[in-house]
């Protein structure tokens, strides 16, 4: 993957070709090897002007293969993955590049949030003039309601990613920050403040996913376990606003699928596009029970040295989160992991890893597990 | 053949508006934004006032200090972005209000907020070549803030004059040197209808304002072989207080050598007044002997690196009015007071 952050100087493609070779020579393959290109990315139309990325990253790299790209806002880099898997299982393709990228940061923050709202729906919701954080502002206040916590639990998940994050090179915002900071910083939407919210970054993360043994030195990594829910896209129509339907289903089919339960996972990324939406994965997730999720992060049972390791890289708040990339950095984060190579922030010994990414505000879930024992 | 700064005149309006006051309009925190951008009230121009009348005034103030004749003027440049007119120069009625005469070179400037060093460069080169005795370098202006914008804040009123000759006249500071960094960066414009300038945002800092003022001053500091430890005061083009203090650090100047020149905390940005108020107010304090290093910025985008020496003669200079009187000579406007001052409401 590429740093996250602001690239001004590094276009689209830029930043797809860099992830790219880095991907295929971490798994030691020449390009020649790809047999199919499937690229994430959700704002290239409306905000550059750009569509038809499957082609523009396969003829970039002197190929003719199958390319094409897939979008469910946020959730595009996890579906993107889910593709892949399919492709491999279906037997039609033998090593995928699965690439995420985004470009957003060339814009004024008003432009870009208003391209977001893309993710929701545009007759129901976007007409109206709700954004992003207003959404998820609705959610934290029910589950304020609900749950009896408040801001104190939300910035505990925003201190810990950062605490993560500045111990990842590859973060935008590679920083500690202090609960301090976090409870004073300006409101964006009550109560959502500045630190609850992940930021616009520009970015781009890679995947050489195969169905043969892999030709590098590094410990193989599976994925045992892929689901894709979805629910409505309007918050309005779903039955809670203190949970995530489909991230629920796609995690219950996808520890069927991988024979585990909630307890076997070691470490896991989750979509945390506000640090409300943490504490909701937690719990549709199962590694806490409902409303506990934020009074366990205060505790610090979710630092990588702890009891459930969330969002080793920094999550979106503090690495960052080029939309379409997200999805497949997860994957890279948790593989990373599993590897033992994340360095200054390795959780001790996994076996397990899980991702789930959430597209919208929870109209759409892609979850993968991933092991690496065989 | 040496040059050097032979006098010096500065001039802020004595209006001011809060940050306090600005956010409250706007339903904005301003305590967080005070303490983000180091400025908690600007200057704002009188009802009567413009980046003619201000030129003026720190004109008449540099000449005056020392009973210098206008006759000797053989340079005149204005630097702004609030020149009153897009067609015929202030420049010219700055000269006449002086009584500079009709044997001078002139033109108006612009390059943002850099145009007021750029002057200065231009009036340098004019004394070496011989061509002028002397020669006036102003930078001023009255920033346009475009209500509810976040430059509304910091976009300021105010200006300095550098009266520049050659060694036939007794110089308070020598100029030892000047360089340019420049580049096509659109980073902050305002097209030719416009009332209001756009920016682009966080685009502002790094690859504009901090690439440009690394750029100038790293280039001038090599060239002649200097550390930052050489100069006892450097002054910055100050946007915002943030700025200069960040830029200042990352180059391995010292708060110290800094602070005489931060005139933004007081009155926010006067854009081509800017480092030339700075450059101002630290001559105002200066030792003789001292060496002072100014990099200006301007959006579009470049940086000028001059650096001085001050001389004995500077102890003379010290008497009259300072930048700190102008600071300190202050009446608190409303919004709506404020408003109309700028021209938003008329």
């Amino acid at each position: 993957m590429t740093k996250f952050g602001e690239h001004f100087e590094k276009s689209l493609l830029d930043l797809s070709l860099e992830a790219t070779f880095g991907a295929l020579t971490s798994a030691s393959l020449t390009k020649d090897t790809i047999d199919a290109i499937v690229v994430s990315n959700m704002l290239s139309d409306t905000l550059s002007g750009q569509g038809h990325l499957g082609a523009l990253i396969s003829g970039s790299l002197g190929l003719t293969v199958e390319a094409f790209r897939v979008e469910g806002a946020c959730a595009s880099g996890g579906i993107a993955v889910k593709k892949a898997v399919d492709m491999l299982k279906a037997g039609t393709h033998k090593n995928i590049l699965v690439l995420g990228v985004e470009k957003m940061c060339d814009h004024s923050s008003s432009e870009t949030t208003q391209a977001l709202t893309n993710a929701s729906d545009a007759e129901k919701e976007a007409f109206y003039g709700i954004t992003f954080p207003g959404l998820y502002a609705m959610m934290a206040r029910r589950y304020f309601y609900e749950y009896q916590i408040g801001q104190a639990e939300l910035a505990a998940v925003s201190v810990k990613n950062h605490y993560h994050g500045a111990r990842n090179k590859k973060a935008h915002f590679p920083k500690e920050i202090s609960e301090k900071v976090a409870m004073t910083s300006s409101k964006i939407a009550d109560p959502l403040r500045l630190f609850d919210c992940s930021p616009i970054s520009d970015g781009a993360a890679a995947l050489v996913l195969s169905s043969h043994e892999p030709q590098s030195q590094r410990k193989p990594v599976r994925i045992v376990g892929s689901s894709i829910a979805t629910d409505s896209v309007s918050l309005q129509e779903r039955k809670s606003l203190t949970s995530i339907k489909a991230a629920e289903l796609a995690g219950k089919r996808a520890y069927i699928e991988a024979g585990i339960s909630s307890n076997d996972v070691d470490v896991a990324e989750v979509h945390d596009c506000f640090t409300i939406a943490e504490i909701l994965a937690l719990e549709d997730l199962g590694f806490f029970k409902r409303g506990t999720a934020g009074y366990a992060t205060m505790q610090k049972k979710t630092y990588y040295d702890q009891e459930m390791p969330i969002n080793t890289s920094g999550g979106l708040k503090s690495c960052g989160h080029p939309v379409g990339a997200t999805g497949v950095k997860q994957v890279v984060e948790i593989t990373e992991q599993l590897q033992g190579t994340a360095e200054g922030r390795q959780v001790d010994n996994p076996q397990y890893g899980l991702t789930h990414n959430v597209g919208g505000s929870g109209a759409t879930c892609a979850v993968h597990i991933l092991t690496n024992t065989l | 053949m040496k040059i050097g700064i032979i006098s010096y005149g500065a001039y802020i309006p004595k209006y001011r508006v809060t940050t306090e006051e600005i956010a409250g309009v706007w339903g904005k925190n301003a305590e967080e934004i005070a303490r983000g951008l180091f400025v908690s009230e600007k200057s704002v121009p009188g009802l009567d006032e413009d980046t003619i009348t201000i030129a003026h005034e720190a004109s008449r103030q540099a000449l005056d200090r020392v009973a210098f004749n206008p006759r000797h003027v053989d340079a005149l440049f204005v630097g702004s972005e609030s020149h009153p007119y897009a067609v015929k120069p202030s420049s010219v009625t700055v000269a006449k209000a002086l009584g500079v005469g009709t044997d001078y070179y002139t033109a108006d400037l612009e390059f943002a907020c850099k145009a007021g060093s750029a002057g200065m460069q231009i009036v340098s080169s004019f004394v070496s070549s011989k061509k002028a005795r002397t020669g006036l370098a102003i930078g001023a202006d009255t920033a346009q803030g475009k209500p509810g914008d976040a430059l509304e804040y910091t976009a300021a009123a105010g200006g300095a004059a550098f009266l520049i000759g050659s060694d036939d006249y007794e110089h308070i500071a020598t100029i030892d040197d000047y360089v340019s960094y420049t580049s096509d960066t659109p980073d902050f414009w305002r097209s030719k209808h416009g009332k209001y300038p756009h920016h682009a945002e966080r685009f502002t800092g790094k690859p504009a304002y901090f690439k440009h003022i690394f750029g100038a001053t790293t280039y001038y500091l090599e060239k002649n072989n200097y550390s930052p430890s050489d100069f006892d005061s450097v002054i910055f083009h100050m946007p915002n207080g943030k700025f200069p203090r960040t830029v200042a650090r990352a180059l391995g100047f010292t708060e110290d050598q800094l602070s005489d020149s931060l005139v933004v905390d007081f009155i926010g940005n006067t854009y081509s007044g800017s480092s030339l108020l700075g450059l101002a107010r630290v001559l105002d304090s200066a030792k003789p002997g001292d060496r002072i290093l100014m990099t200006s910025y301007g959006s579009g985008s470049g940086s000028d690196t001059f650096s001085f020496t001050v001389t004995d003669a500077i102890e003379k200079m010290q008497t009259g009015v300072t930048v700190n009187d102008y600071i300190e000579d202050k009446i608190y406007l409303s919004y709506g007071e404020y408003a109309k001052h700028v021209g938003t409401v008329n």
